[in-house]
């Protein structure tokens, strides 16, 4: 019987703990992606997540911090654009999603002496996963779900209707700021995992194969929570055996099991 | 006289310099129905928005009264088909229990699709739905935007009648837009004809022949919905007397609903 630190010295299984940490919050923030549209924002934010790490390197903080800011930074930003309305949601998303990647992969060529795993930020590493990254996804992971708890109505009642919300007197403007900031955490801790370019991926998959089968949002939630579980640990047992990259191998297995469920589950409408 | 719920003195809307909605005096007390028409583009919504508290005032106020609640009925419950949602839940989520929800539904008519999908109900169950949700919070002022929306015209009328129960029912003050002026007119104490600024308003009777109406909505509208009230105030002739006794101003409206009922 390997003791708690034999495991957490085993790369593998260090993996596939932060793996599903970061599943445990995917889920009730994939649905939340899902009901409210926001797949390309996520994408947005998670390919911002790049320059923060260069920026990181730039005034030399933690990798985390540097994501978490740039990622709430851009996210703010983008609420201030759309409300001007010059350009549509997609197209503003579109030009900072890529601008953001771009600006993050020729800032990062500008520091030589930096070396960074550019293959690993992109598309995950199973080797990559540190305690000190548990202690992140576990303190994260936390954070996320007491707030969850403790904003569930308010933020599903915003999610249904929002002007209904409002003169309901649930405060939409600062919930809608919570769940970006929400946002930018899980993205900093989930881009060891699956990297940078399919963390929306981890997030919208489980919750649409959920979909199929809930009747409740709150059921729902705990689906893509379980999908999510499925996807991580067949991913990473993947990537072990057959020496597969971490994050593409999770989204295949996640994208295997969408299909299976849709496919078991017919026409049958819920 | 009591309070009034809603006070609106001069209520302003600006958008870009262009006033949509201009200086409207209003006051909704207990027991009125009012109801405001207009054509597209006349600041119905806005004006809600405003005493919702969910559109910001330019200029003039809008002062509730203290505590006052508000159920409201938007004009559309439109479900992101991802997002599943039982009527049960979404009832729930107004913070209200169970035991109230359900007989907020059944007071609507649609207590028996409590376990039915959201996505499932028609558009007058969702209507009710909607109604049903404002009323478990036992509303002082019922807030509703096109309420018959979608509905079949059989479902329109008991809709509106509807509405009035719940009026009686609850003692609250009533404010809806519409569109569908011969409902309106037969089920409203007062209607307010809006063009960005009030153009005409008092009982439905007396707008008819109002030349501001006219001018708004043609000759033809103005003449049908006369005829039409020729009819309605047969029947009902005491109700007819006493609409003609007071114009303008909220508080005859209250007193004329007194009077319709008993």
């Amino acid at each position: 019987m390997p003791t708690i630190d034999a495991v957490l010295d085993d790369f593998f299984w260090r993996a596939l703990i932060g793996g599903l940490g970061v599943a445990l919050v995917a889920g009730p923030l994939g649905c939340f992606v899902v009901w409210r549209r926001m797949a390309y924002f996520g994408d947005t934010l998670a390919h911002s997540a790049l320059l923060g790490i260069a920026l990181s390197f730039l005034i030399s903080v933690p990798l985390n911090v540097g994501v978490i800011i740039t990622c709430v930074v851009l996210a703010m930003a983008l609420v201030l654009f759309s409300r001007t309305q010059a350009l549509a949601t997609d197209t503003l998303l579109g030009i900072l999603a890529h601008s953001a990647l771009a600006i993050g992969l020729v800032t990062l060529s500008f520091m030589p002496d930096v070396r960074v795993d550019l293959t690993g930020l992109l598309f995950g590493d199973l080797l990559a996963m540190s305690r000190y990254d548990l202690l992140w996804i576990y303190g994260g992971a936390t954070l996320i779900l007491v707030l969850l708890a403790v904003l569930w109505r308010g933020l599903l009642m915003s999610t249904i209707h929002e002007e209904l919300a409002r003169v309901e007197g649930i405060a939409v403007e600062r919930l809608r700021l919570v769940l970006m900031l929400m946002f930018s955490l899980v993205i900093a801790v989930a881009m060891k995992i699956v990297g940078v370019l399919l963390i929306t991926a981890l997030l919208i998959i489980p919750a649409a194969t959920a979909r199929r089968l809930a009747h409740n949002p709150e059921i729902m939630v705990a689906m893509a929570v379980a999908f999510g579980f499925v996807a991580v640990t067949g991913g990473l047992s993947l990537s072990w055996h057959l020496d597969t990259p971490a994050g593409p191998s999770v989204v295949v297995t996640a994208f295997a099991t969408f299909l299976l469920v849709y496919g078991a589950a017919g026409k049958a409408r819920v | 006289m009591t309070e009034p719920l809603v006070t609106l003195d001069h209520l302003t809307v600006l958008f870009d310099e262009r006033p949509v909605v201009d200086r409207v005096n209003l006051k909704v007390h207990r027991g009125d129905i009012i109801t405001v028409i207009g054509p597209n583009g006349a600041g119905k919504t806005t004006l809600i928005k405003a005493i919702l508290g969910i559109q910001k005032v330019s200029s003039g106020q809008v002062s509730l009264q203290k505590n006052l609640v508000i159920g409201y009925v938007p004009q559309h419950l439109t479900l992101e088909a991802t997002l599943p949602l039982s009527v049960k839940r979404f009832m729930l989520l107004s913070g209200k229990p169970l035991a109230k929800c359900a007989s907020a539904l059944a007071r609507t008519g649609v207590g028996h699709l409590l376990d039915a999908s959201v996505h499932h109900l028609s558009g007058g169950e969702k209507q009710r739905l909607l109604l049903a949700r404002a009323l478990a919070r036992k509303p002082d002022l019922l807030v509703l935007d096109e309420p018959a929306q979608g509905v079949d015209i059989n479902g329109q009328a008991a809709l509106y009648d509807l509405i009035r129960q719940l009026r009686d029912d609850l003692n609250c003050g009533v404010i809806m837009i519409s569109h569908d002026l011969h409902l309106v007119m037969a089920a409203t104490d007062k209607v307010i004809c809006l063009n960005q600024h009030v153009c005409c308003s008092g009982t439905p009777a007396d707008i008819s022949h109002d030349p501001a109406f006219i001018e708004t909505f043609g000759q033809p509208v103005a003449e049908s919905l006369a005829v039409y009230h020729h009819h309605h105030n047969h029947r009902h002739d005491l109700h007819g007397n006493v609409v003609a006794g007071g114009q303008h101003g909220a508080h005859t409206g209250h007193e004329e609903c007194d009077h319709a009922h008993h």
